[in-house]
């Protein structure tokens, strides 16, 4: 500080004017178009061009719309069933590829469970598809088994990530002092291992009910027919028309979002 | 005597040995077990299916949807190629490389425009207190993590032909016609920049937030000008995060299905709505499923070429 007044020149790199503008812009240019789909779908005319008044109107129109409700309900279910299994499978494999030396196979377990994220979403949803056809003509079975599992295993590196990077912080004295009392492995994963990760549990079971929930491409590709999820239901609404319908759902899509990112947030800043 | 007492040991030393290496085998054939259930999923759900996809590329259509199981590679020279109808002689397909340099130049323009937004956006962030810049994280990922299909629907009611944009610009006078923004190029591009840019900001903020200000002090303090110290000093230690930043950004993007779908319609079509076709109105799933390896193929030469550019980089730097 001092040094600097003494030459005469402040000391500004940490400030450059243009780039606090640009992001400044960003900023504005990110919330924006949200803000705007947010305050049409509180619009009272069923024109999306002009503000009318303030109504709830379109948001009671979804409310009662059968098809909305249903296809709500499915993308609930399937988030949470995804989001569950992918978190207990997530769990185990990130039990299983820390705190060790690396092992033989290790890097390519890393890889495997990474590949989700690694392939075009298209790519894998066409493959389902195929792969899904030859199931339903064998077997004939056209449930909700197969987004299930094609959720579970895009959701896994995502529940995988935050997990792993819980036991990789971990104290590991505490689990051998576990082991050194005479704990069964068992039992030091119960009262030691578990406890410990276990924001990083609920963290990666967030991640994974996001990702499931707003999920467009492979749902798409997979669902059977009379399948719909709220983002299937909506791609479907925005190529024939739309109305401040779309807006509402849209808006209670991005607050669902909000609460479990802010959640995640607090979880993975705690640990700081 | 002695030399007995030092084989036993020596023998006891091998036995310690050979109980740590079975016990060793053991935790890592445990591991393995501990993640089958992850890895059979991921199997049977997304990296098994794309060796059926591998094998229906050679197969021939059938008449309205699937294969008949006759081996082919018509398909494959169809990717590229196509035969005269009349004289069967080849020529470029010209329909699917329109299509792909569309979708390599959008990508490459979006990737561009995220970094020349993203860039300063990060920069901005790094360099607030570490309180606030918490605050302006969160504000970035929550864009991100909210669904891209609500996110395109938001881009897509700016600019139609009735929307926020062309109702404003009739309202001031300065045009009586709306301007057409819908389907077009500019549409999947600008629609892409919004969705992806959080993509390029998050690795970018990373470099950023390690960079340690105390090098760009002492340029200044040697009489580096400001654009000095940006170009020597702060663009090396960034490059990093801005290549991982661009591989975030420029790999959905040529895969991208639901922006294109949405903002550019069926005459913007960009690789995965090509695929997506296939399967649908086109009814050709060999063809589709070709053309999913091809973009595969063009994904992982983008991958191995940014690994190579960021390793180089690496070398030059350490």
């Amino acid at each position: 500080m001092a040094r600097s007044s003494l030459f005469n020149r402040p000391f500004e790199i940490k400030r450059i004017p243009s780039f606090q503008s640009i992001a400044l812009f960003t900023f504005v240019g990110l919330y924006g178009p949200i803000i705007i789909l947010i305050t049409y779908s509180f619009n009272s005319s069923a024109s999306l061009g002009v503000f009318e008044s303030f109504s709830f109107q379109w948001y009671i129109t979804a409310w009662e719309n059968e098809k909305v409700q249903e296809a709500a309900f499915r993308s609930l279910y399937l988030a949470a069933t995804a989001a569950t299994i992918a978190t207990i499978a997530a769990t185990m494999a990130a039990l299983a590829t820390t705190r060790t030396k690396k092992f033989r196979g290790m890097t390519l377990i890393f890889v495997i469970i990474n590949q989700p994220l690694m392939i075009p979403e298209i790519v894998t949803a066409v493959a389902l598809l195929v792969f899904f056809a030859m199931i339903k003509i064998a077997t004939g079975y056209t449930g909700m088994l197969y987004l299930i599992i094609a959720h579970t295993a895009f959701c896994i590196p995502f529940a995988y990530l935050p997990i792993r990077a819980r036991l990789e912080s971990m104290d590991l004295t505490l689990e051998t002092a576990g082991a050194d009392l005479y704990a069964t492995p068992w039992k030091t994963f119960q009262r030691i291992t578990l406890p410990m990760i276990w924001p990083g549990i609920i963290a990666g079971y967030m991640l994974a009910f996001v990702i499931s929930l707003d999920d467009v491409v492979i749902s798409e590709f997979v669902k059977s027919a009379g399948q719909e999820t709220l983002p299937t239901y909506m791609l479907g609404q925005l190529r024939r028309f739309i109305t401040p319908e779309t807006n509402a759902i849209a808006t209670v899509n991005i607050a669902v979002s909000v609460i479990l990112v802010s959640g995640f947030f607090l979880l993975t800043q705690r640990k700081k | 005597m002695t030399m007995n007492s030092n084989l036993s040991s020596s023998e006891s030393a091998k036995k310690a040995a050979e109980v740590e290496r079975l016990s060793q085998k053991k935790d890592v054939r445990n591991r393995w077990l501990l993640s089958l259930p992850a890895l059979a999923i991921i199997f049977f759900a997304a990296a098994g299916p794309l060796l059926i996809v591998i094998l229906y590329s050679f197969l021939t259509p059938g008449d309205y949807t699937g294969v008949i199981w006759t081996f082919t590679t018509e398909t494959w020279i169809s990717v590229v190629l196509e035969r005269d109808f009349f004289d069967e002689t080849l020529g470029w397909a010209d329909a699917h490389l329109s299509i792909f340099w569309r979708s390599i130049r959008l990508s490459l323009i979006t990737t561009i425009l995220t970094a020349i937004f993203g860039i300063p956006t990060a920069y901005f962030i790094a360099t607030r207190s570490p309180k606030s810049r918490n605050i302006w994280l969160f504000l970035i990922t929550i864009p991100f993590w909210s669904n891209l299909l609500v996110r395109t629907y938001a881009i897509q009611e700016l600019i139609r032909n009735k929307g926020v944009i062309n109702n404003f610009l009739q309202w001031i006078g300065l045009t009586n016609e709306p301007i057409e923004m819908m389907f077009t190029d500019f549409a999947v591009g600008f629609g892409m920049t919004y969705v992806y840019l959080p993509l390029m900001v998050l690795p970018v903020y990373a470099s950023i937030e390690k960079l340690d200000f105390k090098l760009v002090e002492g340029a200044y303090d040697l009489y580096a000008s400001r654009w000095q110290c940006l170009r020597r000093i702060i663009v090396p230690l960034v490059r990093p995060g801005l290549i991982a930043g661009s591989i975030l950004v420029f790999i959905p993007c040529l895969g991208a299905y639901v922006t294109p779908q949405i903002l550019g319609g069926g005459n913007q079509l960009m690789f995965g709505n090509l695929i997506a076709l296939q399967f649908g109105q086109g009814k050709n799933w060999p063809l589709g499923a070709a053309l999913s390896l091809t973009l595969m193929v063009i994904v992982m030469i983008a991958l191995v070429y940014f690994v190579k550019v960021s390793s180089g980089e690496n070398k030059k730097n350490g």
